[in-house]
């Protein structure tokens, strides 16, 4: 049945390195266990161990973790929309929205996050002023709606032709059939990597922090700064970020699992 | 009588230069509720032919009219053609995300915008005309490959459609249920359906065939009865072809 599966709705791997955990390792030992467990036990331990500087520092960062959401849920969203049109466009058989759409995709996968941010920020800040938290939402979407773009494309492509034709050939417009027949059945498909886009912006939102948003990095630096607790402040700001990552990343595998073997 | 499907010298040329030739000069004219099965090599240009009539391809030069429509017409409403040619295809092409009678009633909730308590009971109708109204809510994975086909027949029926094409049925199907399937069509070509079906089926053929179309390197070669092709034919090619597959 997995095997029949498989053909009918083949995997799309668009990976930026998240760590995925593997489901066949079942063992109480797991890579992501061990991890996980021990991030979350090292910061219930330290803070017991030694409460200053610890305990004061967990006081002081996580504030940081809302803006983190903000920056990560708010781009997520925004780059799935500029995705969804940009894997229309790189499909579309209009050169011109085509063109436009392939160009956008070069032209971002060429720049690092980094300097867009600096770009949007300080350079276009040049002739309007964007709030910080604005042109971090907006460079990290306009990053991400760039790779958001080739998942929805490949995922679109990886449906069968005919399943196009069976809908023209009942009377749909071509946008009827992408609503009602090939985007339902390209959703399964894309949203594991969208998950792992997911975790990808999470890690890479704390870029914005150069930015001075006060995300978790940001409020850990605070810290540091005023107290030359760098070691510490760094080290929960780490562990942070992995607990985080790694849940996400146990939820994107859970969700492939079920998407694998549930339904229809 | 007016034809149902007439197509005049349809040429259809592929490839960068147009040098393949997939159609050459082809005409066909099909009464309302003839049953013509087009046979021949593949590669000899019958599944174009047939994709031509709903514009699942366009033609380089020729004209296809249904009734007084014409297919070919560029500023034509081609929706509205296709409303009324129902296509069944060799791979049946069910939505895999759909129900059975979800993938009936699709076409007539999005493109008739049917209110669904109007065309559930009909959908069920058409449903139990295939056979498979204990299917109605299994998705087409759960189904074998002929039911999967007569639910793409049903599905194809819920249009309504004037003409019904089919695209090599029941190629893809294992030999056990090419006979429900072909029992499907033979009902329909009973209830006077206008049909067009690519397929080398003979036992369909002599039941329900007026005409036997024989096509190779893209154009037609022989037309006659599925007695006069079958048992008597009198191009070399169409002998030599029916020799292959019998």
């Amino acid at each position: 049945m997995a095997a029949v599966d498989r053909t009918q709705h083949p995997q799309i791997t668009v990976s930026d390195g998240a760590l995925i955990p593997d489901r066949a390792e079942k063992t109480i030992f797991s890579a992501w266990r061990i991890s996980f467990f021990g991030a979350i036990g090292l910061l219930i331990l330290l803070p017991l161990l030694s409460p200053t500087p610890y305990w004061d520092i967990l006081r002081f960062v996580p504030d940081g973790i809302i803006s983190t959401f903000q920056v990560t849920v708010s781009s997520i969203l925004i780059a799935l929309v500029i995705g969804l049109f940009t894997g229309l466009g790189r499909i579309s058989r209009i050169t011109i929205i085509n063109r436009i759409a392939t160009i956008y995709v070069e032209v971002i996968r060429g720049i690092p996050l980094l300097v867009q941010l600096f770009y949007i920020y300080y350079a276009l800040g040049q002739f309007v002023a964007v709030p910080r938290l604005s042109a971090a939402i907006i460079a990290m979407s306009v990053c991400y709606g760039a790779y958001m773009g080739e998942i929805f494309r490949a995922g679109i492509l990886s449906v069968p032709k005919g399943q196009m034709e069976a809908a023209l050939a009942l009377g749909l417009s071509r946008g009827q059939a992408m609503r009602k027949v090939i985007l339902p059945q390209t959703m399964r498909l894309i949203l594991p990597p969208i998950g792992n886009e997911f975790i990808a912006l999470l890690k890479d939102s704390s870029l914005v922090s150069i930015l001075a948003v006060s995300d978790i990095l940001r409020r850990g630096r605070e810290y540091a700064a005023t107290t030359f607790r760098y070691f510490e402040a760094y080290t929960v700001v780490a562990l942070i970020y992995l607990v985080m990552t790694l849940f996400f990343s146990k939820l994107v595998s859970i969700m492939e699992e079920r998407l694998e073997h549930g339904g229809n | 009588m007016e034809t149902r499907v007439r197509i005049e010298n349809a040429t259809k040329l592929f490839g960068k230069r147009g040098e393949i030739t997939a159609l050459r000069d082809v005409s066909l004219q099909v009464m309302p509720g003839q049953v013509f099965l087009v046979i021949g090599p593949s590669g000899s240009g019958k599944s174009t032919l047939l994709r031509s009539i709903n514009r699942l391809e366009t033609l380089t030069s020729g004209s296809i009219w249904i009734d007084k429509d014409e297919v070919t017409n560029p500023h034509g409403d081609i929706r509205q053609i296709r409303e009324e040619v129902g296509m069944v295809f060799q791979s049946f092409n069910l939505f895999p995300h759909l129900t059975a009678v979800e993938n009936i009633l699709l076409a007539p909730a999005t493109v008739k915008r049917e209110p669904r308590e109007q065309a559930l009971p009909r959908a069920r109708q058409l449903l139990e005309r295939v056979g498979l109204s204990d299917k109605e809510n299994a998705y087409p994975l759960q189904l074998s490959g002929g039911q999967q086909q007569r639910v793409a027949i049903a599905r194809a029926l819920a249009m309504n459609p004037k003409v019904m094409l089919f695209d090599e049925p029941t190629s893809a199907l294992d030999p056990e249920m090419i006979k429900e399937v072909l029992d499907v069509m033979l009902d329909l070509a009973r209830d006077g359906m206008t049909m067009l079906v690519v397929s080398h089926e003979m036992g369909f053929a002599r039941a329900a065939a007026d005409s036997v179309v024989f096509m190779d390197e893209g154009q037609i070669i022989e037309i006659g009865t599925p007695e006069q092709i079958f048992d008597a034919a009198t191009e070399p090619r169409t002998q030599k072809f029916l020799k292959h597959i019998l």
